[in-house]
């Protein structure tokens, strides 16, 4: 039976990975796959419909399907193509999800749910003009000196204007027949254009049919400024993106061109099939919207397939499941056959790892930059980084340590970055002086890296001391190889900490003017460089033995969390994010429970379990 | 060596100073990080890091009292340490050699900090679409200039420095006929015209535009964002008595204020201090470009035409982020914009030791990859042997 195991956690493995790499299926007659790999610009990239609808549903509700109150689930897909042309029925989804009890005070006078925290948009109709009115009267106050009422009132402001922005995309408020309206209008047209040029020079022309046009390019308009999203491309496939247009734009620009884009009359024809429930249209129209696309767009097509499979796929959320289960089954082989179920962890950990590494490279294609752009991909990087060492610690050593240390940081870092990617679409634009692959390839993956190193060495060191002072389990043997691996970590976090900050120094000389500025940002990696080399020089000098090693180490874990993303929450200088008052306390909780474990750490050895027993 | 030497010595060369002093550089880059909530960058690097200890006014008083070592205070004794225990302590040897290199770079890294510290001057040029400038300005000093414009051709000016003003110090100077009394100084203020601001009180002037101005003195601002414009009121005393008392501000949108003394005509105003540069530029064209749909900025440029008057020649050079233009010792970057993107803000800086850092970057980089290369090394050679026993 021991024998099996490891086989047995190979196979598992993969077949976990299999399933979740394997293409979805369409589950209802509709081919939602389809029409959710079809290319938009949004936020300044080329992205499918499946992301703008995922990223939004995360944005708004934390999760990225719907659920009705009836228990009848969503996929993105439905929702979306509901808000986009069936908004009467997606006006009731109950999509908003407020925590602030005074903000609920202000929208549930009316509405029949109380106990709920998830609101449709119908429920907010009434108050939407006190919202926006709360909303300009918090926006003008420094983020961190709002309260948490209005830091909640500017959010679902927010939120509620996303939500409006998608639902105009591609049709005008209060259509019935959005198709029916564009074709007679492509008939309209050269008539129409006639008629208010004949207007226009005060001669004799048909009113009716001109003040019709009129009409609607006004109404056009409004459906232009209504929202970002552009949904046509722009007719020049090589061109810059800045070409495509929004429905809106597209079809004021059909006065000139004498007709309707295609691609417009394609998104009005799949919103027609929709409305009707009519699959074999639906169906049909796709991939024909595809095949035009690909004149020209195939890359961005199969950019988009990409993407599309890889949000289905989730990777980060398989891989956070498989270094939950390497993390527990490495703790019991600590208890109970240590070779097999040490081995069994030892390949949920490599399956999982190599998972992220599939998820991180598919992101880095995607997007063409090197891993780390944002606070969400450091996140993931820094787990990949910690536990790729965990995996080298754990060939070398071979006693399950590694696993259980990269089990516990892929898990944290991975819950990190799911909380992170709540903000909205985590492929986000560079901002100018970010543009550069070359620092961003060098300076901040190096960074990163030592951020990784620093935290693992504190993740081993616990360890030691849970092992140490609750179990008997921590022999000598054990507590030096733990006592090499944290010192050779340090080390290594030392070397990179120093390069990466110093290049960022170089970067910052680069386009500042000045190599260090005290920006909180450098600081903070300053500090975690200071930290390390103090702990290398406490160490030299015979001040700390291994446990006075392993408390310092821990302290690390407080001082890279604060450079993380403590010096993002002062509000100040050039790397300073928004932030929520979650983060801020679940960084708290963090440092604290680090102190108290730095505190157990103290207790005389004579007390600790592993030292009583073995004298 | 006499007993005391030696303990001098012993307790310079010790690791437990290093590590002492290198918690205290944590916990005085932390607080300093902390207190740029409140004092922004400059003050920040003012008061923790550019000082030997870190002064904190006694409550109830404006005595200053030293309450923790500065910058200068520890990198100073991280220096003397440093130096010290190299010398005394860790002999030459391959095994030593990554942590000599190291704690060469280390020093280079602390005297480059020191000297940006001391001669890194910064300014901006800001220079609107097709504007001309020989000369930058500086972001926090001001200056008070009495200029005599009598030659069309030549400005004779006379730059008097704010600290003289801001102290109320009567100045006089040979090239100037008369005395400078400033009577009132403000380190902040706000000017409008009266007519605006009809209830509040007069400015103090009886010459020039601040007979029609109210001045509102301003808090002194601390943000990296904000500029203090200072105010100040000045009398000027001829050797038959008192000409008047003029007001001047810091503020772009003063007016010119001309009088006349003695056959001559003058200027009096208060500016950002100006930095001459040997050559003039003129910006052709700023760019701000934004990814579509979005307002996120993709990338800003300005593209300038340098003119040095000493050799007659013009080159046209795009400035961009990460791309600076190094010319006479002076590096030009782009650091802001204004007014609908019709105005580029270039900062210039002059550090004549920034390829300290660089160099030090690299012995410390190779020094690190040297001496943890050997641990390593060590380390695999160590363990062969436990693995063949087990």
């Amino acid at each position: 039976m021991k024998k099996f195991i490891p086989f047995l956690a190979l196979v598992i493995a993969v077949l976990v990975i299999a399933v979740s790499v394997t293409p979805v299926k369409n589950s209802t007659a509709f081919d939602l796959v389809g029409f959710g790999q079809l290319p938009v610009l949004s936020n300044g990239r080329i992205k499918p419909l499946d992301t703008v609808a995922r990223s939004s549903l995360l944005q708004l509700q934390g999760k990225q399907s719907v659920k009705l109150s009836d228990g009848t689930k969503l996929s993105p897909e439905a929702w979306l193509l509901d808000v986009f042309f069936r908004p009467e029925k997606a006006d009731t989804y109950p999509i908003f999800s407020i925590h602030n009890q005074e903000l609920l005070s202000l929208v549930h006078k009316g509405s029949a749910n109380e106990s709920s925290e998830f609101l449709s948009f119908k429920d907010f109709i009434p108050y939407l003009q006190s919202i926006e009115d709360q909303a300009k009267l918090a926006g003008p106050i420094e983020e961190k000196s709002r309260t948490a009422f209005q830091r909640s009132v500017i959010q679902i402001a927010e939120d509620l204007m996303l939500y409006e922005r998608l639902e105009h995309t591609i049709e005008k408020p209060g259509t019935t027949d959005f198709l029916g309206e564009l074709l007679q209008f492509q008939k309209d047209i050269p008539a129409g254009v006639q008629a208010v040029r004949l207007k226009q020079e005060g001669k004799a022309h048909d009113e009716v049919i001109a003040q019709k046009v009129i009409e609607e390019g006004k109404q056009f308009m409004d459906l232009s400024q209504a929202t970002t999203i552009m949904v046509i491309p722009s007719a020049d496939p090589v061109g810059h993106p800045s070409q495509w247009r929004t429905m809106g734009q597209s079809l004021l620009e059909s006065f000139e061109q004498g007709g309707i884009e295609p691609s417009a009359l394609a998104f009005a024809g799949i919103g027609y099939a929709w409305q009707k429930q009519n699959a074999d249209q639906f169906n049909q129209l796709i991939p024909l919207y595809r095949d035009e696309l690909n004149n020209g767009y195939a890359k961005a097509l199969k950019k988009t397939s990409v993407e599309t499979h890889f949000n289905t796929a989730e990777p980060f959320y398989i891989s956070l499941c498989l270094y939950t289960l390497a993390f527990i089954i490495a703790i019991i082989s600590w208890l109970k056959w240590p070779d097999s179920l040490g081995r069994a962890s030892f390949i949920f950990v490599l399956s999982a790892w190599l998972l992220s590494t599939a998820g991180i490279a598919t992101r880095m294609w995607l997007e063409g930059r090197p891993p780390v752009t944002n606070l969400y991909s450091s996140a993931l990087f820094v787990g990949w980084g910690a536990v790729a060492l965990c995996l080298i610690l754990e060939v070398v050593y071979k006693n399950a340590i590694g696993s259980v240390a990269a089990g516990l940081i892929g898990f944290g870092t991975l819950l990190i970055a799911h909380h992170l990617a709540l903000s909205g679409d985590t492929l986000e634009m560079m901002r100018a002086v970010l543009d550069s692959n070359f620092w961003l390839a060098t300076h901040v993956v190096i960074v990163t890296t030592g951020y990784a190193s620093t935290f693992l060495a504190g993740f081993l060191a616990i360890i030691y001391i849970i092992r140490g002072v609750f179990t008997h389990t921590l022999d000598k043997a054990t507590a030096d190889s733990l006592a090499r691996m944290v010192y050779g970590i340090v080390c290594f976090a030392t070397l990179f900490s120093f390069v990466g900050t110093v290049l960022g120094g170089i970067w910052a000389d680069q386009s500042w003017g000045r190599f260090w500025g005290w920006d909180p940002k450098e600081n903070g990696a300053l500090i975690i460089v200071l930290w390390n080399a103090l702990i290398l020089h406490a160490r030299w000098g015979g001040l700390v033995k291994q446990r006075g090693l392993m408390c310092f180490a821990l302290f690390g874990n407080i001082v890279t969390s604060w450079s993380w993303f403590g010096t993002n929450m002062l509000g100040i200088g050039l790397h300073s994010y928004g932030f929520t008052e979650a983060a801020f306390w679940s960084l708290a909780l963090f440092v604290l429970s680090q102190i108290a474990m730095i505190g157990i750490g103290n207790i005389p050895l004579k007390n600790w379990r592993s030292f009583k027993a073995n004298p | 060596m006499t007993a005391l030497l030696r303990q001098f010595k012993d307790f310079f060369v010790s690791l437990r100073l290093t590590v002492v002093l290198l918690g205290l550089s944590i916990i005085l880059v932390f607080w300093a990080t902390l207190a740029q909530t409140d004092l922004g960058v400059y003050g920040v690097q003012q008061k923790f890091f550019h000082s030997l200890f870190i002064m904190v006014k006694i409550p109830g008083t404006e005595f200053p009292f030293p309450v923790f070592p500065g910058g200068y205070c520890i990198g100073g004794l991280l220096f003397i340490n440093l130096i010290i225990a190299q010398i005394s302590r860790l002999h030459l040897s391959w095994r030593k050699f990554g942590i000599w290199i190291t704690h060469l770079g280390l020093i280079m890294l602390l005297v480059g900090e020191l000297l940006s510290g001391l001669l890194q001057q910064d300014n901006d040029i800001v220079l609107d679409n097709g504007q001309t400038k020989n000369y930058a300005e500086s972001q926090r000093q001001n200056e008070l200039v009495i200029t005599d414009v009598s030659d069309p051709k030549i400005d004779d000016v006379t730059s008097i420095p704010l600290d003289l003003v801001a102290d109320l110090k009567t100045v006089q100077v040979p090239q100037i006929p008369f005395q400078i009394v400033p009577k009132q100084f403000f380190p902040n203020a706000e000017i409008a015209s009266r007519a605006q601001a009809p209830n509040a009180p007069a400015a103090p002037a009886t010459q020039g535009v601040g007979t029609q101005a109210v001045l509102m003195p301003l808090a002194v601002t601390v943000k990296d964002n904000e500029r203090n414009e200072p105010a100040a009121s000045i009398e000027l005393v001829g050797s038959e008595g008192s000409l008047g008392t003029w007001l001047v501000s810091a503020d772009p949108a003063m007016p010119v204020q001309k009088f006349d003394y003695k056959g001559k005509t003058w200027k009096i105003a208060m500016r950002a201090t100006r930095r001459y540069l040997p050559f003039s530029l003129t910006l052709v064209k700023f760019s701000h470009d934004v990814y579509p749909g979005t307002d996120i900025p993709k990338n800003f440029s300005s593209l300038v035409r340098l003119h040095e008057d000493s050799n007659q020649s013009t080159r046209e050079v795009l400035i961009y982020m990460n791309n600076p233009l190094r010319t006479h010792g002076l590096t030009f970057y782009q650091s802001g914009f204004a007014n609908q993107d019709r105005t580029a803000i270039l900062q210039v800086v002059r550090n004549p030791s920034w390829q300290l850092p660089y160099i030090a970057c690299l012995l410390m980089t190779g020094g690190l990859l040297f001496q943890f290369s050997i641990h390593l090394v060590g380390f695999f050679s160590r363990r062969k042997p436990e693995v063949k026993l087990a």
